[in-house]
C-alpha cells in the first residue's frame, strides 16, 4: 500500500536506459523520492548551520557527538507525540490538547511518585516508576478517549473539542497541586528522560545497532520472498544491496555517533568514586551510547509503523481520511475508530510526559506548553497532509528533527532568544508545506 | 420470465423519512435469482434511499427485508455483506487514496496468521479478478486517484463481484463511462444473471433498461408507481410512468 503517490512498491523492470543514473537509482530501489528530499533538506540544514557555526563564530559545534546526542534526546517528546499526531491528521482531524494533557499526566506521575506511592511503598521502590508510568499512559488514554467519544459520538469538531481540552488540562495541570512544582523525580523514573546514566552505553547501543542491522536485512529478505512467491516484479539484486548498506550505514553510523559522545568529567568522578576505579577520571572515557529518551522514540516508531502499514487498524486510518463515507460503506465503524485514534494520541501524550517529567526531574504544570504546535508542524512538516488520507509515521519523525534542529541550531550558532527561533520554525513551516504542494502538483 | 417460488430479496413496505420528509413511502420490490430489475425514477425519487436501507446505509424506519423469505434485519453495510449483498454505489465509494488491491479488500482485508494485513496476496487476487474484469488494467500500485473513470469502475465492480455476491446493487453503474466500458458492463450484468445472482440496477438510461431488465420498478416522489415486466411494455409506457407516475393498463 502506498501512501504517498510516487514510487510504485513493484516498479515493472522496463527499459530504463534513456534515464540518469540518480533517476535510474530511485526507480530500481523503490526509494520514496519524497522522503529522500527530506532527509536531504535535514542534512542541509545541518551542514548549514555547522558551516555558519565555523566561518562566523570560528568553531562549528553543530556536527559533534554531544549536539547530535542532545539533539536525539530533545528529539524524542515531541515525536513520539509526532506518530500520533499523524492518524489524528490522516482521518481529518486535528488534537490541539496534546500539550496540555502532557501537562496534566505530568503532574498526575508527580504527586502520584513523589506524594502517594512513597507512603504505601517506601521511598526508592523499584516499583514506583513502574506504576507511575502505566499510569501516566492510562490517564493520558482516558482523557484522549474522551476527546474521542465527544468528536466522534457527539459529532463535535474535533477543533472544538481539543481546544477547549487545551485550556481545560492546562487549568487542572494547574489545580492538581495548586500551582507547585513537584520535585525531584523517583531517581529510576528519571532514568527515562535520559542524561549520562539514562542511557544505554557503549555495549547496548552496539547490541541495538546490529539487531537492528540483521532486522533491515530481513525485513527487506522477506519483502523479495512474498515478491517472488506472487511473481512481481524484483527489485535488482544491486538495489536490494544498496538498500541494505545505506540503512545499516545510517544504523552503525548512528551508534558510532552517540558512542563518541563521553560522559562529562565530573560524572566519570563520581562514578569512578562509587565503583572503587583508581585510575585518573581524566583518562576514562565512557560512552552515552543511545539515550533511553530514543529508544522510547525508535520503539513508539517501530510499533506505530506496523500499526500503520501492517495491520487493519492502519489500512481503515487511511481509508477514513482517503474517503470517510466510502470506509463506512465498507463496514468500518469510523466513529469507534476515532475514539481509538484520539485515545491512542493521548497514550502518546502520556509517554511524551513520562519522558518530558522525567529529563526535567520534575513535574511542573508548564510541562509541554505550546508542545502542540510543534508536534503538528512536525507531522505536517514530515508530509502528513491535512487534506487527509496521506502521511508516514518515519515522516513525522524527520519532520520533528527537522524542527528541534532548527531550534537548536539558532541557539547554536548564538540566536539562542525565543523570539529568532519562533521566526524560523514559522517560516520553515510554511515553506515546508509551500514545498511539498510545489512536489505533488508535479508528480501528478 | 417465470418468477415463482421464494424471491431472493423481498423488500415490504419500506418506509424512510429525513426530517419529516419522506424519501420513500411504503415502498415494496422484489427480485428473484437470475434477474435483473430496473429502479427507475427521477432525481429524488427515492431509489438509492431505498436500496440504501438493503445495502445498510441507511436503516428504514418501517418494513421488512426478507432474503430468501426469511426476514432479516440489515442495520450496517456489514450486515448486508453478511447476507451476500454488495453494493456499487454511484460514487463507487473508493478511497482515492489507496491502491486498487487496498480498496477491494477494504473492511475483509487478507491476514497472514499473526493478524497483519497480506498486501501481497490481495495484490495478487487483485490482479486475477481485474484481468478477467478489465484485461486493460495495469495501474496496481497507484492510489486510485490516480486511475481513469473507466478503471474506477472496474475496481468497485471487482470488490462487488470478487466475494462471491448472491444479491448484487448497481447504483447508475454506466454513468461516468465512455460506450466501450458501458458495453463490458452491459456483458457483465448478462453474465452475472447467468450465473444466477438477483441484480437491482439503478439506471436512467431507458435503452439499457430495455435492454438489461426484466422487470422494471418506477418510483416517484418517495412512492412506487408500480413493477412492470420489461418485455411486455413499451419504452414510452415506462417514460409514462416515470413521468406522469401513471402505471399502464396492461401491466403485470
Amino acid at each position: 500500500m502506498t501512501t504517498t503517490p510516487t514510487a510504485p512498491q513493484h516498479a515493472p523492470q522496463v527499459n530504463d536506459a534513456h534515464l540518469n543514473p540518480l533517476a535510474r537509482f530511485i526507480r530500481a530501489t523503490e526509494l520514496d523520492t519524497r522522503m529522500l528530499g527530506m532527509v536531504g533538506a535535514l542534512l542541509m540544514i545541518w551542514l548549514g548551520f555547522h558551516l555558519y557555526g565555523v566561518l562566523v563564530n570560528g568553531n562549528g559545534v553543530f556536527l559533534t557527538p554531544r549536539n547530535l546526542w542532545n539533539l536525539s534526546v530533545q528529539t524524542a517528546v515531541t515525536g513520539i507525540m509526532a506518530t500520533g499526531m499523524v492518524l489524528v491528521i490522516i482521518t481529518r482531524n486535528i488534537d490541539l490538547s496534546v500539550g496540555s494533557i502532557v501537562g496534566f499526566t505530568g503532574m498526575v506521575m508527580g504527586i502520584l511518585q513523589v506524594n502517594i506511592l512513597p507512603q504505601y511503598l517506601g521511598l526508592g521502590h523499584p516499583m514506583i516508576w513502574v506504576i507511575t508510568a502505566i499510569t501516566g499512559l492510562i490517564v493520558g488514554a482516558l482523557i484522549g478517549a474522551f476527546h474521542g467519544w465527544l468528536i466522534a459520538y457527539r459529532a463535535i469538531p474535533s477543533f472544538i473539542v481539543t481546544l477547549g481540552g487545551l485550556l481545560v488540562w492546562r487549568g487542572a495541570a494547574f489545580l492538581t497541586a495548586d500551582g507547585k512544582t513537584i520535585s525531584p523525580v523517583d531517581p529510576t523514573f528519571a532514568l527515562l528522560g535520559g542524561g549520562p546514566y539514562g542511557a544505554i552505553g557503549s555495549t547496548g547501543s552496539w547490541i541495538v545497532g546490529i539487531l537492528g542491522c540483521i532486522a533491515i536485512i530481513w525485513i527487506l529478505m522477506r519483502a523479495r520472498v512474498a515478491r517472488r512467491k506472487h511473481q512481481f516484479a524484483l527489485r535488482p539484486m544491486w538495489a536490494e544491496a544498496t538498500l541494505a548498506a545505506l540503512t545499516c550505514g545510517a544504523l552503525i553510523g548512528a551508534v558510532l555517533v552517540v558512542n563518541a559522545y563521553p560522559w562529562p568529567i565530573g560524572i566519570v568522578k563520581t562514578y569512578a568514586a562509587a565503583n572503587g576505579l583508581t585510575a585518573d577520571p581524566a583518562t576514562i572515557f565512557i560512552s552515552h551510547g543511545f539515550a533511553i529518551p530514543v529508544m522510547i522514540l525508535a520503539a513508539v516508531a517501530i510499533a506505530m509503523t506496523i500499526l500503520m502499514t501492517r495491520t487493519r487498524f492502519g489500512r481503515y486510518v487511511f481509508a477514513i481520511g482517503g474517503n470517510p463515507e466510502a470506509a463506512a460503506l465498507a463496514g468500518i465503524n469510523t466513529r469507534w475508530m476515532t475514539l481509538k485514534i484520539f485515545s491512542l494520541m493521548g497514550m502518546l501524550s502520556g509517554l511524551a510526559a513520562v519522558v518530558a517529567s522525567a529529563r526535567l526531574n520534575s513535574a511542573t504544570n508548564a510541562l509541554g506548553d505550546l508542545e502542540e504546535l510543534y508536534v503538528i508542524a512536525s507531522a505536517v512538516v514530515g508530509g502528513t497532509s491535512l487534506a487527509g488520507g496521506v502521511g508516514t509515521i518515519y515522516g513525522a519523525i524527520i519532520g520533528t528533527l527537522v524542527i528541534q534542529s532548527l531550534q537548536t541550531g539558532m541557539v547554536l550558532i548564538g540566536y539562542g532568544d525565543g523570539s529568532y527561533r519562533k521566526i524560523v520554525v514559522g517560516i520553515a513551516l510554511v515553506l515546508a508545506v509551500y514545498l511539498d504542494i510545489l512536489y505533488r502538483k508535479k508528480i501528478k | 420470465m417465470a418468477n415463482s417460488g421464494t424471491p431472493l430479496v423481498e423488500l415490504r413496505d419500506i418506509s424512510i423519512a429525513f426530517g419529516g420528509i419522506k424519501a420513500v413511502d411504503h415502498v415494496s420490490i422484489d427480485l428473484y435469482a437470475g434477474e435483473v430489475v430496473g429502479l427507475l425514477g427521477h432525481n429524488g425519487a427515492g431509489k438509492s434511499t431505498l436500496i440504501k436501507c438493503l445495502s445498510g446505509a441507511y436503516k428504514a424506519d418501517s418494513g421488512q427485508i426478507l432474503i430468501n423469505g426469511k426476514e432479516v434485519e440489515i442495520k450496517n453495510p456489514r450486515d448486508a455483506r453478511a447476507q451476500n449483498i454488495e453494493t456499487i454505489y454511484q460514487t463507487l465509494a473508493l478511497a482515492d487514496n489507496l491502491d486498487a488491491a487496498s480498496n477491494l479488500f477494504l473492511g475483509r482485508e487478507l491476514v497472514s496468521p499473526l493478524g497483519f494485513v497480506d498486501d501481497s496476496a490481495m495484490e495478487a487476487e487483485t490482479r486475477k479478478i481485474l484481468k478477467r474484469l478489465n484485461p486493460n488494467f495495469r495501474k496496481f500500485n497507484v492510489p486510485v486517484s490516480a486511475l481513469s473513470g473507466g478503471q474506477r469502475q472496474s475496481v468497485a465492480i471487482a470488490r462487488a463481484v470478487y466475494f462471491n455476491a448472491k444479491i448484487l446493487i448497481m447504483d447508475e453503474p454506466t454513468a461516468a463511462l465512455g460506450p466501450q466500458e458501458t458495453n463490458m458492463v452491459s456483458e457483465l450484468i448478462q453474465e452475472l444473471k447467468a450465473q444466477g445472482l438477483g441484480i437491482f440496477l439503478i439506471e436512467h438510461d431507458i435503452h439499457n433498461v430495455m435492454k438489461l431488465c426484466d422487470r422494471a420498478s418506477v418510483m416517484k416522489n418517495g412512492q412506487l408507481v408500480g413493477t412492470v415486466n420489461v418485455d411486455e411494455v413499451t419504452d414510452e409506457d415506462i417514460l409514462g410512468m416515470i413521468i406522469l407516475g401513471k402505471k399502464p393498463a396492461k401491466a403485470a
